[in-house]
């Protein structure tokens, strides 16, 4: 299969005529070789990083680390608890913010949608507000959310700029799923009478079910992983949050302000190994739905 | 009948309203950052703020030249270090791998794009900056465009891998096996037909992981020193370039909207802006190339 080393002289394509010595059996070994360390590196570049980040942290973690307060402190005393609660209610605020939108503006996109130029424009604003990098959001949001509504630095800001930083990522997951689900479906439901609606709701939403339960789950990522916008909308306080009024600090800011601001390497580790457990489970768990809706 | 044909309407409306939002949410942002960012524009002037080398707020000095150098420089260098392996990579995985060992890559690859950027940064502080330091250049912190570029690459990736191994996956069966048929080998195969059929794709690939390196902000502070300069040399030694510290358009906004008021707020949001419209126009050239493969 692999090219039965006949290739004469007369023949070989026009690459490598600089190489006129090595035969093309002996360039494609180096060539595939040099393809297999490329390969490697992908995973070699995840061991490291993770590997590095869990080994350091892993011996730190137990029940006290994770159910304590952060203190403060030079050395980021206490544990992160509080951090802990802040990501889980700024992940449930962008999820509900943003699910409801999402799934609805796919189901439009892939069932109703015609040929019309704002739908053109709507597909736009999709593609184009996947790009934009999540400082301009965290921008957007101080500039919106924080001063001009005057929410101030709280979870109510952060959890509405992270719902315009993620709903790209939703509306593509539900969109792709939608389109999945095969044409039969919906046809035999419309032969029986039903309406469009009752079809999408009662037919095709529920096919679509783990493609968009992967794309709230790639959400969920977003926001555990995602520091640049919080850190300009969130405030950065380690207290429990009172209210959605109140500013706060996620997992992945207490990281950051770990590493810069008092230098407490330790804990930064210990804490970035929680997440990065948290993210290799949610990349596992996405995986598994997604297994799940193709049987 | 007409109840129900009520609410199939209502609905259809509710709908066509929640695919707008992503538009909306685009206008809002491109509205609210051009609004604060305004003052800006008129006061020091689009020449001033895009053309000016010194950034000294408290001087009211708002010149955007290092940070727009920093920015393209760390682009570059990550792009350098991040594209080969990234599209070694893809070809891997579209052409060479064995099945099962595709099936370890692929979900390291997808991993890779999701741990936290901060987790990078933390990575790049705790080992990437003490091994560059180690290099005997005086005035060598470890922070810098070195590092910065080097974190980025890894970051970039796996976007650009599986986008890239999506292209090389589309072209069409035949070209391969017509080229396999007239003797070639499969390497001669890759690299004579195969990739200049995916050319496009591949370089959409590419064009996506330069916007998503010109957006990379936590990362970017964390190692590569922040120092308002342009990039130079550290001696007479040109490649000590790398070296040098630096300050991106991302990280410019992060560090001081905390504290800014009046005129460098807004200078702030201008640089926003000016980051905006680079990635718009990096955005389309990924759209435009997509479209032409069709």
């Amino acid at each position: 299969m692999n090219g039965e080393g006949a290739a004469t002289e007369a023949m070989s394509p026009p690459c490598g005529r600089r190489f006129r010595l090595l035969s093309p059996r002996l360039r494609q070994r180096i060539a595939f070789s040099l393809l297999w360390l490329a390969g490697l590196l992908a995973v070699v570049a995840l061991v490291a990083v993770t590997g590095y980040v869990v080994a350091r942290g892993l011996h730190l973690i137990n029940l006290e680390f994770l159910l304590t307060p952060p203190r403060g402190g030079i050395s980021g005393e206490g544990g992160i608890s509080t951090t802990i609660i802040t990501t889980l209610y700024l992940v449930a605020l962008v999820v509900a913010i943003s699910t409801p939108l999402g799934v609805g503006a796919a189901i439009y996109l892939a069932e109703y949608a015609g040929e019309q130029r704002w739908v053109e424009w709507a597909r736009f604003g999709v593609e184009t507000l996947a790009g934009v990098p999540s400082i301009i959001f965290g921008l957007f949001g101080y500039a919106l959310f924080v001063m001009a509504l005057d929410f101030g630095f709280s979870l109510l800001s952060a959890g509405l700029a992270g719902a315009c930083l993620v709903l790209p990522t939703i509306i593509r997951a539900s969109e792709e799923a939608i389109k999945a689900v095969p044409r039969e479906y919906r046809e035999g439901s419309l032969a029986l009478g039903a309406t469009k609606w009752q079809t999408v709701r009662g037919v095709v939403l529920p096919s679509a079910l783990p493609g968009i339960v992967t794309g709230i789950i790639l959400t969920i990522g977003r926001v555990v992983s995602e520091t640049a916008v919080f850190y300009v909308t969130l405030g950065g306080s380690y207290r429990m949050p009172r209210s959605l009024l109140s500013g706060g600090r996620t997992m992945a800011l207490h990281v950051y302000y770990l590493a810069t601001e008092t230098r407490a390497f330790e804990k930064a580790m210990a804490t970035a190994t929680v997440l990065v457990l948290l993210t290799i489970f949610l990349n596992l768990a996405a995986r598994r739905i997604v297994g799940y809706g193709q049987d | 009948m007409q109840a129900r044909r009520l609410k199939e309407r209502i609905i259809l409306y509710l709908l066509a309203f929640c695919a707008l939002a992503a538009l909306v949410t685009l206008l809002l942002i491109a509205l609210f950052t051009l609004k604060e960012g305004l003052p800006a524009f008129r006061e020091i002037g689009l020449g001033k703020l895009l053309l000016g080398k010194v950034w000294r707020p408290q001087r009211e000095q708002f010149g955007l030249v290092p940070m727009i150098l920093g920015s393209i420089y760390v682009t570059i260098g990550a792009l350098l270090l991040g594209v080969p392996p990234a599209l070694g990579c893809a070809v891997f995985l579209a052409e060479v791998a064995p099945a099962g060992v595709r099936a370890a890559i692929r979900p390291a690859v997808e991993l890779l794009a999701g741990i936290p950027s901060v987790v990078y940064g933390l990575f790049g502080m705790a080992v990437l900056v003490p091994l560059v330091r180690r290099i005997p250049v005086p005035g060598n912190t470890g922070y810098g465009l070195l590092s910065a570029s080097i974190v980025l690459a890894v970051m970039i990736l796996p976007t650009i891998a599986s986008i890239a191994e999506d292209a090389i996956r589309a072209v069409p069966r035949e070209y391969k096996e017509g080229a396999l048929a007239l003797g070639a080998t499969h390497w001669q195969a890759i690299r004579g037909v195969i990739l200049p059929a995916a050319r496009s794709g591949i370089l959409a690939a590419i064009i996506l992981g330069m916007g998503r390196a010109l957006g990379e902000t936590m990362a970017m502070i964390m190692v590569i020193g922040n120092s308002i300069m342009i990039p130079r040399p550290l001696n007479a030694n040109p490649l000590t370039l790398v070296l040098s510290q630096a300050r991106t358009l991302t990280g410019n906004i992060a560090v001081e909207i905390a504290y800014a008021t009046g005129l460098h707020e807004s200078a702030l949001f201008a640089t926003g802006v000016v980051l905006f419209v680079l990635i718009v126009i990096v955005n389309n050239l990924t759209r435009l190339l997509m479209r032409r493969r069709k």
